[in-house]
């Protein structure tokens, strides 16, 4: 419940602060959003599996982002940051559907 | 969800891992499932721990992130765009430059040869009506008006021949006369002079003295040859006794016309030139 409240929290400071994203995080912070939605899809899976341990939870969702951004930055670098973009995307989109399938197992046992 | 309304009386067996709060309110149909919500409940039941906290602080993150980024990418469209993508975009737009202007161009030759066109048109249109005001002149269809002649040609005791007329006619025409009437009759190529027992005729008209003649045409030239010895009027003057009065006028109007009808056995061969000159 409070990570639902901390959610919408957030959203609402996003919206009233309307902040403007500094140049250089441009590339990485759609990278970084979709990587911390994995990590959450992931830890709702753990909850469900009686798993969920808060530790793990910090710790992927923070290494997530930042391997994310990381792999972006090197393929802006290596002059290949489109597709390596892509590829994250990719990457993450298949795991956070693999979560949702898991989570829907566990709620609706289909 | 209706799991969560007091007032259920179902009891079912609760699966061993649910809490005992929750067992009042577990759906007899899903077991199972109740299991999962029940997780996902105690989950997220607000308790003051450690893990709740981070979960939270995390979420935050994650939802300011989100909403920043969705703002960002409906603020400003190309400043979110990686390098290749902003490349691709211009090498787009300046293709689609490329063609409209190719397609300008086109346009622009285009109605450069419609307007040149129009204005060829025009000029052969402006052609034709000059032509037409020369040959409505020449064949007496147009009235004309310019500097000429009047010639008065009196009868006296002998009758005027039509031979004499007509010699009077040529006369004028030969020193370059452009449009001739004498009397109420407009002469033109096809005129023809005759003598009748009552007089003469002029294209199947009865004329009658004094006949007076009026040519379009340079006075300098027509005054002379109508007076040279032995011409037209002094024929005229010798052979009919004829008075004769000439005088230059400095413009005149002749504006008898002349029925022409339409040629009814020669039609133009395809070849003839159009300006006939």
């Amino acid at each position: 419940m409070i990570a639902v409240i901390g959610l919408l929290l957030g959203a609402i400071a996003g919206i009233v602060l309307g902040p403007s994203v500094p140049p250089s995080l441009q590339p990485y912070l759609p990278i970084a959003v979709i990587a911390a939605l994995d990590a959450l899809f992931g830890a709702l899976r753990a909850i469900l599996d009686g798993t969920f341990d808060d530790r793990v939870f910090l710790v992927s969702f923070l290494s997530n982002v930042v391997v994310a951004a990381l792999i972006v930055f090197l393929g802006d670098q290596l002059g290949v940051g489109t597709q390596l973009s892509t590829a994250v995307v990719v990457v993450l989109g298949i795991r956070i559907f693999s979560n949702a399938a898991a989570i829907r197992r566990h709620l609706f046992k289909a | 969800m209706a799991d969560l309304q007091p007032g259920s009386t179902e009891h079912d067996e609760a699966p061993p891992e649910a809490l005992p709060e929750a067992q009042a309110v577990q759906q007899p149909s899903s077991p199972a499932a109740a299991s999962g919500w029940t997780k996902l409940r105690r989950g997220l039941a607000p308790r003051l721990s450690r893990g709740q906290l981070v979960a939270g602080v995390l979420c935050a993150l994650l939802g300011f992130g989100l909403v920043a980024q969705v703002r960002q990418t409906n603020s400003d469209d190309l400043a979110g765009l990686s390098q290749e993508e902003l490349v691709r975009l211009f090498d787009e737009v300046t293709q689609r430059t490329d063609a409209l202007e190719e397609q300008a161009a086109a346009l622009r030759a285009q109605r450069a040869e419609l307007v040149s066109g129009a204005d060829s048109e025009r000029a052969a249109v402006a052609a034709a009506a000059q032509r037409a005001e020369v040959q409505g002149i020449l064949a007496g269809t147009l009235p004309a008006e310019g500097g000429g002649v009047k010639v008065v040609v009196g009868e006296t005791d002998q009758r005027i021949s039509a031979v004499l007329l007509l010699n009077l006619m040529e006369e004028l025409r030969n020193a370059g006369a452009e449009a001739i009437q004498v009397g109420d009759r407009r002469i033109t190529a096809s005129s023809y002079v005759i003598d009748t027992v009552d007089g003469v005729m002029v294209d199947g008209v009865m004329l009658s003295a004094p006949y007076v003649w009026l040519a379009i045409g340079d006075p300098d030239t027509l005054i002379p040859a109508l007076q040279v010895p032995g011409g037209a009027l002094s024929s005229l003057q010798a052979r009919a006794d004829a008075t004769t009065d000439v005088e230059a006028v400095d413009h005149l109007t002749i504006s008898v016309l002349r029925d022409v009808k339409a040629p009814q056995y020669a039609t133009p061969a395809p070849s003839a030139s159009p300006t006939g000159d």
